[in-house]
């Protein structure tokens, strides 16, 4: 264990033993490449995320633009696309989802294997979107799976897409193989499967999972609150 | 193609229309309502068929179809050779409410007839005749309705517009599907069966199209109330405003301030102006 603290400006490479960045940094510069398993762990995830095949609204052209050759979301690792949520690890929310399919969603999440992430792409995806106010659109798919990253747009970039990506995989090298900082999939008593809602009689049921999720406060009428 | 439109030999002119003379004869609506109301009325005596006038520039006048003969009626716009109306390109759902209407009828009264209301302008000369406005009230019962937009590919011509009406909005609301007439009618009914609550009587495969099973509202009905999830929004508006002071009521007007009024406006007072004793 370092005794040192941890830098705080280089958190997605941590330092193996107790040797800085700075002294790091020199010895590469010399030739010796100093590592951990967990960076090289970290490092070989990050590069080899398999995306799950799935689009649901006009954000998956975008992400179906990420993955061609202008794009060529292969050059981070990603491009292998799989039609099956039991060879997946990220799944990528791309698109408006609607109460009718937020159980097949929550479902296909729950079958993908861990270590797993989420990217809820557009707004949509994020909170409704432009369809925040009808009654059948979820309101978010955070209601229902843990989401890692969320990325703006209606509909994001590929770039935008692009750029999610690679916060996650910095998220995905920032993660720890033990201790209490350790990976979600490596904490045996972490979630990975959420319930399914049913379809009600006039909503899902629940309409949202409410260890995941929390209604927003008023920020505004959080400070009069005595 | 440059010789004229050839007259389809089994296709009789229909009254109503100039004949074609040129390459692209008018095939936009050879068929007004109003000249297939007396077809309809002659072929299908005891059937009640009216007129619905469109009265803006588009002019699409619809027939209003009795919905007992609507099936038999369909089969004969579809399958008679001068009307051939074999595509039903759009089949769409109405609510209407309850509405309260008022009749104005203008009624002449004659010369120096004593009309109880109307000041006698002299003793001495005769009052002249008089035309008075009788205003009667009466509540139109809502309805749900079906609309029916028709063309003909074989004939180049359309659309014609039908309407079947439901009796009321709550329980008698069955009508005749026309899907065994048009085939294309089929999703748009479970559309409408789905959204509108109308029931299609003869449908081969009724079941709820967008929404699932389970569901049990109508979301289209003009009275349908969508669940409520809300969450807070930055700048509410509207509707949602209503619900947002609903869901973040008011706070309790702290003492030697002045309330604030909305619960969300951005001029509420800051915890700087609460007076500090308040915290707990």
């Amino acid at each position: 264990m370092s005794d040192a603290p941890p830098s705080p400006g280089h958190t997605p490479f941590p330092a193996a033993g107790n040797i800085s960045d700075a002294e790091r940094e020199d010895l590469r510069r010399h030739g010796i490449l100093l590592t951990s398993l967990e960076e090289l762990y970290g490092w070989g995830r990050s590069n080899s995320i398999w995306p799950l095949q799935f689009g649901l609204a006009c954000c998956a052209i975008e992400m179906i633009a990420a993955a061609t050759a202008r794009f060529d979301i292969a050059r981070f690792g990603a491009e292998i696309f799989r039609p099956s949520p039991r060879q997946a690890d990220l799944m990528i929310v791309s698109g408006t989802v609607t109460k009718k399919m937020a159980p097949q969603v929550v479902r296909l999440w729950n079958q993908m294997p861990e270590p797993k992430y989420c990217i809820a792409m557009g707004a949509c995806a994020i909170s409704g979107g432009p369809f925040k106010q009808g009654y059948n659109v979820l309101k978010g798919i955070d209601r229902f799976i843990p989401v890692d990253i969320y990325i703006p747009g209606c509909p994001p970039r590929p770039e935008a897409l692009l750029h999610g990506l690679t916060q996650l995989q910095e998220k995905i090298r920032a993660e720890r193989v033990s201790g209490p900082q350790a990976a979600r999939h490596l904490q045996p008593d972490a979630a990975s499967e959420f319930p399914v809602p049913d379809y009600g009689a006039h909503d899902l049921q629940p309409p949202s999972n409410p260890t995941l999720f929390k209604p927003p406060v008023n920020p505004r009428s959080e400070g009069l609150k005595d | 193609m440059t010789g004229p439109a050839s007259p389809d030999p089994a296709k009789p002119a229909p009254s109503a229309q100039p004949a074609a003379d040129g390459p692209f004869p008018s095939a936009i609506q050879p068929f007004s309502p109003s000249a297939l109301l007396p077809l309809l009325l002659a072929r299908f005596p005891a059937a009640k068929v009216e007129l619905v006038p469109n009265p803006g520039t588009a002019a699409e006048h619809s027939l209003l179809l009795d919905a007992v003969f609507a099936p038999e009626i369909a089969r004969f716009l579809r399958d008679d050779p001068a009307l051939r109306l074999d595509y039903c390109s759009n089949v769409t759902g109405v609510d209407w409410l309850e509405k309260e209407i008022t009749d104005t009828v203008k009624k002449s009264v004659p010369a120096s007839a004593p009309v109880a209301g109307v000041a006698d302008p002299g003793p001495a000369s005769p009052r002249p005749a008089t035309m008075i406005e009788e205003k009667t009230k009466r509540l139109q019962p809502g309805y749900l309705e079906a609309v029916y937009h028709l063309y003909s590919m074989a004939l180049k011509h359309g659309p014609v517009i039908l309407r079947l009406r439901t009796g009321n909005r709550t329980d008698q609301v069955t009508l005749p599907s026309l899907t065994p007439v048009w085939r294309s009618a089929d999703f748009q009914e479970r559309e409408i069966f789905d959204l509108y609550g109308i029931i299609f009587s003869g449908h081969p495969d009724l079941r709820r199209l967008l929404m699932w099973d389970e569901f049990k509202d109508h979301p289209m009905r003009k009275d349908y109330v969508s669940p409520d999830d809300f969450e807070w929004e930055p700048t509410p508006h509207g509707d949602v405003h209503e619900r947002a002071k609903a869901h973040y009521p008011a706070p309790a007007p702290v003492a030697g301030v002045a309330d604030p009024g909305l619960p969300a406006g951005p001029g509420s007072p800051s915890p700087a102006t609460k007076p500090p004793e308040a915290k707990p």
